[in-house]
């Protein structure tokens, strides 16, 4: 079990290792493209743009701009922004992490309780007026794009209805720290996780209901009407249990991407400073320094995910434990 | 009486039509014993069994008749009252033990949720019981087992598991569906074995569903042959292995190489296929199939009528 463990954590730092190689490739050595011209501003003279290129180290050989890189990301982390000068980029991510971290882990509880919920009772009513309204509500929650739906939620509870008794709860769009306010870090974000976490509800929720119908066709079910058990225990004790691998592997993909910065567009509508904004700036500005930082710190937490994945996976099948 | 099943009539509706899956099926089983019901796929035994446990849960499905257990009607019983029953008084043994059990639970697990389900009484003392059940089973270590993982076990260990989960509640009446079909002949021989085993330490009246005539003559104390949802002959193991009646049932054992004496160079098969459900033929459903047939065949479907060895064909109510 230790040494799985191990090979796994093996795994997942040589997948990081080609993961910034490869966008350290991207960004700096791609024909054409010059970081130093790109720093030292148009119409720089050949003479300012050389001073340039030797301050960045972008005169010396590939590899050792790489490890340099590097040593400013993970050792010294005093990298600084190729466009705003003197702005240390890894504190910068730092900053947005708990942002992001706050928004995503949100509303991943919120789409997980809600869509097992969901799942369960739709394939426990299959073919019923509630089944049907369940996936066409769903049906809904995923057509609705996330900024409009924010949108839409800011015109609702910041301008048109903000008075009424309903949403004069909701405090102003940004973030709030939660070690500062905790009951301000709560209100601000309770929009915004419902708000990201529809999509998901609706995908999960049908994928739960689909895997659950699945599994109650399976003989073992058949087996455990003949136990005299009942069918609540055997929806829940054994179509569920059994039909949550997949549910599982999902949210494994979905919550490495939003924590990577793929929240970007719940982020913006609602002001929040979190890594997908934060990613989306510095690719504006190509501001390579903090690409390469996010990206490597998205690579991560993507990374990460599966590998947590991976073994809740073993906790759910022991059929995945003895190879 | 253990069993009285009378005019049992299983139905489905699906988009082409009707489908009489059980078309009057009535059989009696007494304590302890085997009863053994014989048919090619499509016959309606496992139908007709999987409604006496109250398992067909299709919503298209109609069952009539009456199925008396220990003198109580279980047609129309409410699905709490037959809960209670299943597993506990009546259990099954299932065709596939690789997939009649939950992957993600212990088979120790699995076998306790049954005991528990039924019987009032704490984990540890449920785990005890286990215990002893996979020893009555022949599992060679029965306390590593309990914590066994279905897939860490062979199909023929599996299938033991199984049997053992299907015993744990001490039932009146046990109902094995094909339970060596899936395994080897030498796993096979041990699970008869066990069945014949179990029969006289618990009491236990069997009906045991197979298409194999060998396994019938080994284990059956009575037989009844099925063919298109109707039984077409019924009568003790010795009546029906010495002296088969219906052509149906002849045609089965003639299809088994003899033991003894020459061996034939090509066994005889029935020719034809079983009819679909949908599609029945006029009169007798073996009709088209059968080598004796004549025209009163056509007429109408012949009666098993009365009698402890009795058959359901014109044939044999004429000679």
């Amino acid at each position: 079990m230790i040494y799985a463990i191990l090979r796994r954590f093996g795994q997942m730092l040589f997948v990081m290792f080609g993961i910034s190689v490869i966008v350290f490739l991207i960004f700096f050595a791609t024909p054409g493209s010059d970081p130093a011209a790109r720093i030292a501003g148009r119409n720089a003279s050949p003479e300012v743009l050389e001073a340039v290129r030797h301050s960045f180290g972008f005169d010396r050989p590939l590899y050792v701009q790489y490890v340099t890189m590097m040593e400013k990301i993970f050792v010294t982390g005093d990298l600084t922004s190729f466009v705003n000068r003197g702005w240390k980029v890894v504190p910068a991510v730092m900053d947005s992490i708990p942002v992001t971290l706050s928004l995503v882990f949100g509303a991943a509880i919120l789409w997980v309780v809600v869509s097992i919920i969901i799942g369960i009772a739709a394939a426990a009513t299959r073919g019923s007026w509630l089944d049907k309204l369940l996936m066409a509500l769903g049906l809904l929650g995923i057509s609705m794009p996330v900024y409009w739906l924010g949108e839409v939620m800011n015109l609702i509870t910041q301008s048109r209805y903000h008075d009424s008794w309903a949403f004069s709860w909701v405090p102003p769009l940004g973030y709030k720290n939660f070690s500062d306010d905790p009951k301000g870090w709560f209100l601000t974000l309770v929009i915004p996780w419902i708000t990201l976490s529809i999509l998901y509800i609706g995908i999960y929720g049908r994928v739960l209901r689909a895997a659950i119908i699945e599994s109650l066709q399976e003989d073992y079910i058949r087996t455990a009407r003949a136990k005299g058990l009942s069918e609540t225990r055997i929806l829940l004790r054994h179509a569920l249990r059994t039909s949550l691998i997949a549910f599982v592997t999902l949210f494994g993909l979905d919550f490495g991407a939003l924590v990577g910065g793929s929240a970007l567009l719940t982020e913006v509508v609602f002001g929040l400073h979190g890594i997908g904004k934060l990613t989306y700036d510095a690719l504006q500005n190509l501001d390579l320094p903090m690409i390469m930082a996010t990206v490597m710190y998205a690579s991560m937490f993507v990374v990460v995910a599966n590998a947590v994945v991976d073994f809740v996976y073993i906790l759910l099948d022991p059929r995945l434990r003895t190879s | 009486m253990i069993l009285s099943v009378r005019d049992l009539r299983v139905s489905f509706r699906t988009n082409d039509g009707l489908v009489r899956a059980i078309d009057g099926v009535s059989f009696d089983l007494e304590e302890s014993e085997i009863l053994g019901v014989v048919g090619e796929s499509g016959s309606g035994k496992t139908v007709s069994l999987l409604a006496v446990m109250g398992l067909i849960t299709d919503p298209n499905a109609t069952i009539e008749g009456s199925i008396r257990y220990k003198g109580r009607e279980l047609v129309g019983l409410p699905a709490r009252e037959l809960r209670r029953l299943r597993g506990n008084e009546i259990a099954m043994i299932f065709q596939d033990p690789m997939t009649a059990l939950t992957p993600v639970y212990t088979i120790g697990w699995q076998i306790a949720e049954q005991i528990r389900a039924h019987r009032n009484i704490s984990k540890s003392k449920a785990m005890e019981r286990v215990e002893e059940l996979l020893a009555e089973v022949n599992f060679p270590n029965p306390h590593e087992a309990m914590s066994r993982y279905p897939h860490q076990l062979s199909g023929g260990m599996r299938q033991r598991a199984v049997i053992a989960m299907a015993l744990s509640c001490n039932p009146a009446l046990l109902v094995a569906d094909e339970p060596t079909t899936a395994l080897d002949v030498t796993v096979q021989a041990g699970i008869l074995d066990l069945v014949r085993k179990l029969r006289a330490t618990h009491k236990s009246a069997v009906v045991f569903i197979t298409h194999d005539m060998g396994v019938v003559s080994e284990l059956a104390d009575r037989v009844m042959v099925m063919y298109a949802g109707r039984v077409v002959e019924r009568g003790s193991r010795a009546e029906l292995f010495s002296d088969p009646r219906h052509p149906y049932t002849r045609a089965l054992l003639g299809s088994i190489p003899p033991l003894t004496g020459e061996k034939p160079r090509r066994l005889p098969a029935i020719p034809g296929s079983p009819p679909s459900l949908l599609r029945l033929p006029q009169g007798c459903a073996f009709g088209p199939r059968c080598p004796v047939h004549y025209e009163p065949c056509e007429a109408g479907k012949p009666d098993l009528g009365s009698g402890t060895h009795a058959a359901a064909c014109f044939r044999v109510a004429q000679a």
